[in-house]
């Protein structure tokens, strides 16, 4: 079993590196000199000369390649074309914005989600169960700045107006003293992420209780409650788990529209003005981090797999 | 890494009621209704103009976010419904671009990596983690970042994000397909390579090709909208329904129809692609039961 972990470990690994390399060819891609974009069209050829020895952008492609990808495990992400300001520190507040959020999303959606999952496996065909799935199917079809504006128009402008639409907190304060302008980007993100969690497991569910042991443990008498709690939900867990760990993946992407809509500070936000301003130091380092989240979201979930499979578990299989 | 397959079950022989089967669903009934009156509206509109409205959709016809005409001005002052019945052609256009080159690029990988196995399949499959590693939204945003957010840009960069989604569907449907004795009997014959993917191959997997088809038309819909919402796919002053969701959300409060209007298209079309797909879905593994 270590062995297996460990080989999963590797290979996350070797994808990251691989995408740092994608990601670091982008720059290779982009017209013009990054030095004269920083410092405008004005700038005298001694400056430009300077800019480019300081940027390292006289150096060889791979030993730029090295140094950037030496940078970002010191946390030195570059500098930012735009602002001319160091791009660890222009994303430092924004990433814990970005993580309470995807927090909160979570927090929220895997167990409602897996609790109207269970609810509607179990009242398989009833009205219930027709209503869960059919909520599910629609708002899994929606792209996740409709289902934002759907609530922005019904709880902030035309409707109700009850709840703030944007994220607004003066400098030097953090967004989560502001909770009331967290609910609806949280909102947002758990629709968005839980209706696939639902699906997954209703699916699960209804298998694992027309498997053999649970109408085994419905036979000898065990109460209905604990068939459900003991012998079926730990089993419908572990193929959802997969789902929980792409949707928490998908998260690390999806702020990134919902960030936009409510006009919240966090990395999405700063992706979508990098993206504008055509900043490339920022957009690299945020592909990365966001990469980053995504394979060590996946990795954690093939490990729960791993450890979770009985069949791995006895480490004589290996 | 960690993709849950639900159609890695092939249909073996080409389903002569699969359409039938769809179409007999309600689901697909509704969803065919609803996806028909949006792609309706997209591409009767532009015909309309400026008969209907009295203008052109970049043609200024009052002050900025007023009640005129049917559903008022939007920022610019330009007639909302104008807009509207301009803005659906591209975005559809783009998806069904973007979809189809995915398809393309996904099917054929797919097919090789599992009729090829070995290297080939390993670097086709190793390829496919690494870009799936990047969210697709993110890797559209660092395309557009070097290239511009122009059309053409869109629409590649969703088509390959597509790829390794839809070739590891393809992959998994595919080899089980050609350890079949009558792809066995091709290669006796020394059919050329092409041809048994083609000829044998491709027909066995279409059940859950169509479900991927359907499943990335949605996508695609979703992704160039938000592209454009985010004011980083279509540019100004094309009439796009997610750029004008964009422009017009700042005046949410005076003048609503200006994002109501394309939210709603967006919603019924994404929703009733969805309610398609999924009897589509249901269809083909009705036909594997079946057999």
């Amino acid at each position: 079993m270590l062995g297996l972990i460990l080989r999963r470990l590797s290979i996350s690994a070797v994808i990251l590196l691989l995408v740092s390399m994608l990601v670091f060819v982008a720059t290779l891609l982009l017209p013009g000199d990054p030095a004269q974009a920083m410092l405008g069209q004005q700038a005298t050829p001694d400056r430009l000369e300077a800019l480019r020895e300081q940027m390292n952008l006289n150096d060889p492609f791979a030993e730029r390649y090295l140094h950037w990808l030496g940078g970002l495990f010191v946390g030195d992400f570059g500098v930012s074309a735009a602002s001319g300001g160091s791009v660890a520190e222009l994303l430092g507040d924004r990433i814990a914005a970005s993580l309470v959020l995807m927090a909160l999303a979570a927090a929220i959606s895997i167990p409602v989600g897996i609790l109207v999952g269970t609810y509607s496996a179990m009242r398989r065909g009833k009205a219930g169960d027709h209503a869960a799935t059919g909520i599910s199917l629609v708002l899994a079809a929606l792209p996740d700045f409709v289902i934002g504006i759907a609530l922005v128009t019904l709880f902030s402008t035309t409707v109700f107006t009850v709840l703030p639409s944007v994220t607004m907190a003066p400098p030097g304060e953090q967004v989560w003293d502001y909770p009331s302008q967290l609910i609806l980007p949280v909102l947002t993100l758990v629709l968005v992420v839980m209706p696939y969690i639902i699906r997954m497991m209703r699916t699960t569910m209804i298998e694992v209780l027309d498997s053999g042991y649970v109408e085994m443990a419905r036979l000898k008498g065990v109460p209905e409650r604990q068939v459900i709690w003991r012998h079926a939900l730990p089993h419908a867990i572990a193929p959802v788990a997969q789902v929980v760990a792409i949707q928490l993946a998908w998260l690390a992407g999806g702020i990134v529209v919902v960030e936009f809509l409510f006009r919240y500070p966090g990395v999405g936000q700063a992706l979508v003005d990098a993206v504008t301003n055509r900043d490339v130091q920022v957009v690299q380092a945020l592909a990365m981090l966001i990469a980053a989240v995504y394979v060590v979201v996946n990795l954690l979930a093939d490990i729960v797999g791993i450890v979770t499979n009985p069949k791995l578990r006895t480490g004589g299989t290996r | 890494m960690t993709t849950i397959d639900t159609h890695s079950e092939p249909v073996t022989d080409t389903p002569p009621g699969l359409m039938r089967r769809i179409i007999r669903q309600r689901q697909a009934k509704i969803g065919l209704v609803l996806t028909g009156i949006v792609v309706l509206v997209a591409i009767v509109g532009p015909l309309l103009l400026p008969w209907l409205t009295g203008y052109t959709s970049t043609e200024f016809a009052g002050r900025p976010f007023q009640p005129g005409g049917m559903f008022g001005t939007d920022n610019l002052g330009r007639d909302i419904l104008s807009r509207f019945l301009d803005g659906g052609l591209t975005l559809l256009v783009y998806a069904a671009l973007a979809t189809a080159l995915g398809m393309l690029l996904g099917t054929v990988a797919g097919m090789l990596a599992a009729y090829q196995g070995g290297t080939l399949d390993s670097i086709i499959m190793r390829g496919n983690d690494v870009l799936l590693a990047l969210p697709q939204l993110v890797f559209a945003l660092l395309a557009i970042t070097v290239l511009g957010p122009q059309g053409w840009v869109v629409v590649l960069v969703i088509g390959i994000t597509h790829a390794p989604r839809i070739a590891r569907v393809t992959r998994a449907a595919a080899s089980a397909v050609i350890t079949e004795d009558f792809i066995r009997a091709s290669e006796m014959y020394a059919v050329p390579r092409w041809k048994i993917l083609l000829k044998d191959v491709l027909p066995n997997i279409t059940g859950p090709l169509m479900v991927e088809l359907g499943l990335r038309m949605t996508y695609s819909i979703a992704a160039i909208a938000s592209l454009s919402f985010l004011g980083l796919g279509m540019q100004p002053p094309t009439a796009d329904w997610g750029l004008m969701i964009n422009e017009n959300r700042i005046a949410l409060t005076l003048q609503p129809w200006g994002v109501i209007l394309p939210v709603l298209a967006i919603a019924i079309l994404t929703v009733g692609s969805n309610l398609i797909t999924d009897a589509v879905a249901r269809a083909s593994a009705t036909v594997e039961e079946s057999k």
